[in-house]
């Protein structure tokens, strides 16, 4: 063993219940970061991977759309979308880097349940999708977070009419009878508004349209909404959505005017018998870090082919992911500062304690040649030693707390969701998590030691070996 | 304290390349301590020549600045004024490393108090003072070898301070101070803190290593078993060298 890593080694060994005191400090906030920068890691991971399954990573839509189209979504509409699809997916760049390259129709209406006894309509924010694709959407896990749901068979590429409504959806509109909604309160009975009253005429025009729009179907078994919207045209349009479930949504608002549908219902019930666009083409690729490249792309891209198309990214879709990691980011600094300043200190006291037992020590071994320098090393490398120590000894304990948490099949729900996703602690996949610690800590408890070793570098000789 | 060499010369010059000059001459040197706002002279103009290969000794009361003096000469404190020569260089003109590098290379220590460091073997202790001047490994396991046999340690080179006795903790610190080669070794008080039959020893000892060396020994002592040993004797009384006896060359 090198003779100084020997010398540090015996002295903090010399005061080991000092020491231990010193490396427990450093050992817990190499702890407290590791297990919280793990499970902030795992909820940035958790929550990237519930945004990209329902928005892709990238979206594209029409120049302005995002600004003003959600208030009309018909005027916003990308124009030969399939076209622009099949650009994206030909392109060398792009192709490789695509896991699923998919249309989606927002929307804007009122919905209407006028079925037997209920008579009740409110607006809604509707979307269309594939079902397959967003089936195939809803399996990406790039961070291994466990969160991916069994595909839904609730909906189908092939049935048009079916769609999914939001909870507070399926209670306004009388739903949770026909759905079977546990802890859905059925709807009080509506005071009778008289046959000829004008709302009653409105309702029954509506229900003749859809019906008239479907044509003679089969005769159905799950209820049924009738959905109004403005065409792009400005004329009013109403198709028939057959209810097939409740997909709960996070957000109590969103939750209460949310509907899902075919993108064929949702495009019929937009554009009508005319040219049926999409107001977004969703890009979710293999891996998050193509992202930035992927976007370069298709900027040059639509750039290249005169198309007025812009892009957003999930974080502009979801803002409130940007908000939680910022939020997290902040909370997770705060604790690293916190945990920094105790092992400052702790060690602080530990090496000037060091210093005044060992002064006479000290005038010894310069007395025998050691320079200042020499003397600074050494009381610096015990910090330094008693912070890798303590950093390990952290580490440790931070591994082993993160796999019982990781193996006891905790769950939790994250901001905006509606389900539970499993809870865990991803230390193992975050390895400047890791680095970042150990470097911060060690230097942290090297620094602390500095300025003691400074003071013992500084006794002159003959004070130090005056000192008893 | 460290294990890389100070980066001096591993050798220093041989005394008999000096002809006549001294080990040790201060000119005029003065020493004051300030206590507060007052100073206390320690040392008042004193000069002195001390020649190579004698065993000698510094004698007065306590206080009367004998340790002062000695620690002029190790080179681990300055005077106040004039100058010092040790082994024909003027050590006044060195800055901090420099009076580290020349201590490491021409002066070794004997304390009373033994001062070994407390984490170290016996033979790390005197394996020591050859890390600092860059001795090779092979090189530096024999010499501390040796050393110890010198010293009469050798069955316990293994044991730490707290294991070794009064007399053998003094003779590790003999050790330490002579594996190096030193061209002087300063001795404070080394039979102080030792029962008279160890300090004996120790004594004899100390006189058959400088016999066999023929190191410059300098002690600041009141033993008279250590002063009737001594080739020069300074008196010192009051910060001032009141006395000089020369005795015949060792």
């Amino acid at each position: 063993m090198n003779f100084l890593a020997k010398i540090v080694f015996r002295n903090i060994l010399r005061n080991r219940r000092r020491s231990l005191m010193t490396g427990s400090a450093v050992a817990a906030g190499a702890l407290a970061m590791l297990l919280f920068g793990g499970y902030v890691g795992y909820i940035f991971a958790g929550l990237q991977t519930n945004s990209v399954q329902r928005t892709g990573h990238l979206t594209v839509f029409h120049s302005g759309y995002f600004q003003f189209g959600p208030g009309n979504p018909a005027a916003y509409g990308i124009d030969h979308y399939q076209d622009v699809m099949g650009l994206i997916q030909e392109d060398p760049v792009l192709k490789p880097m695509l896991n699923v390259l998919t249309p989606t129709q927002s929307l804007v209406g009122i919905a209407g349940n006028f079925s037997g006894s209920v008579d009740a309509s409110k607006t809604f924010l509707g979307e269309g999708f594939i079902p397959s694709d967003r089936n195939r959407m809803k399996q990406w896990d790039e961070f291994h977070t466990g969160s991916r749901p069994a595909p839904d068979p609730r909906l189908t590429d092939a049935d048009l009419n079916r769609g999914l409504v939001g909870f507070g959806v399926a209670r306004m509109l009388g739903l949770c009878g026909p759905l079977k909604l546990a802890d859905c309160p059925a709807m009080p009975a509506a005071k009778p508004s008289g046959s000829g009253s004008a709302a009653a005429v409105v309702d029954s025009d509506l229900l003749g349209l859809a019906q008239r729009d479907a044509g003679s179907g089969a005769p159905q078994t799950d209820p049924q909404l009738q959905l109004l919207a403005a065409t792009a045209d400005g004329a009013p349009n109403v198709v028939s959505l057959t209810v097939a479930g409740v997909e709960r949504q996070g957000v109590r608002e969103l939750d209460d005017n949310f509907i899902a549908m075919n993108l064929g219902l949702a495009q019929q019930l937009v554009y009508g018998r005319g040219e049926h666009k999409a107001t977004g083409i969703v890009l979710q690729l293999k891996r998050s870090e193509d992202m930035p490249a992927a976007r370069a792309r298709l900027a040059v891209l639509f750039k290249q082919h005169g198309l007025d198309l812009e892009v957003k990214d999930f974080g502009d879709l979801n803002p409130f992911y940007g908000q939680v990691v910022k939020m997290f980011s902040g909370i997770f600094l705060f604790i690293a500062m916190v945990m920094g300043v105790i092992v400052l200190f702790a060690v602080v006291n530990t090496m000037t304690m060091n210093v005044m037992e060992r002064t006479n020590e000290i005038g010894t071994t310069r007395a025998m040649g050691v320079r200042p320098a020499g003397i600074r090393w050494q009381f610096v490398s015990e910090g330094m030693m008693i912070g890798v120590l303590g950093t390990a000894f952290g580490t440790l304990a931070a591994i082993a707390i993160a796999l019982t948490i990781n193996h006891a099949g905790l769950t939790w729900i994250p901001p905006g969701n509606a389900n539970p996703v499993p809870l865990k602690v991803d230390i193992f996949g975050k390895p400047m998590l890791m680095v970042g610690t150990w470097i911060v800590l060690v230097l942290v408890a090297t620094f602390a030691a500095l300025i003691p070793a400074n003071r013992a570098a500084r006794i002159p000789v003959v004070d130090a070996l005056r000192h008893i | 304290m460290i294990t890389m060499p100070n980066r001096v010369a591993p050798a220093s010059p041989q005394p008999n390349a000096r002809g006549a000059q001294p080990a040790v001459r201060l000119k005029q040197v003065a020493k004051t301590y300030q206590v507060g706002a007052v100073d206390v002279p320690a040392l008042k103009d004193v000069s002195l020549e001390v020649p190579y290969h004698r065993f000698s000794t510094l004698i007065g009361a306590s206080g009367s600045g004998k340790t002062t003096l000695l620690n002029l000469i190790g080179c681990i404190d300055v005077p106040t004024r004039g100058t010092v020569e040790v082994c024909g260089e003027d050590v006044s003109e060195l800055d901090a490393d420099g009076m580290s590098d020349f201590r490491a290379r021409n002066i070794g220590f004997i304390f009373q108090n033994f001062s070994l460091v407390p984490v170290l073997t016996a033979y790390e202790n005197v394996e020591y003072p050859l890390l600092l001047v860059g001795v090779r490994p092979e090189e530096r396991r024999r010499r501390t070898l040796e050393m110890l046999d010198a010293v009469g340690l050798t069955a316990q080179a293994g044991q730490r301070p707290n294991e070794l006795s009064g007399g053998q903790k003094q003779r590790v610190a003999i050790a330490r101070a002579l594996v190096k080669r030193p061209q002087v070794v300063l001795a404070d008080e080394p039979t102080a803190n030792l029962d008279s039959a160890t300090g004996a020893s120790i004594l004899k000892l100390m006189r058959q290593v400088q016999a066999e060396s023929r190191t410059t020994f300098i002690f600041a002592s009141h033993d008279p078993q250590l002063i009737s040993h001594a080739d020069e004797i300074f008196a010192i009384r009051d910060g001032e060298i009141v006395g000089h006896r020369s005795g015949a060359k060792s």
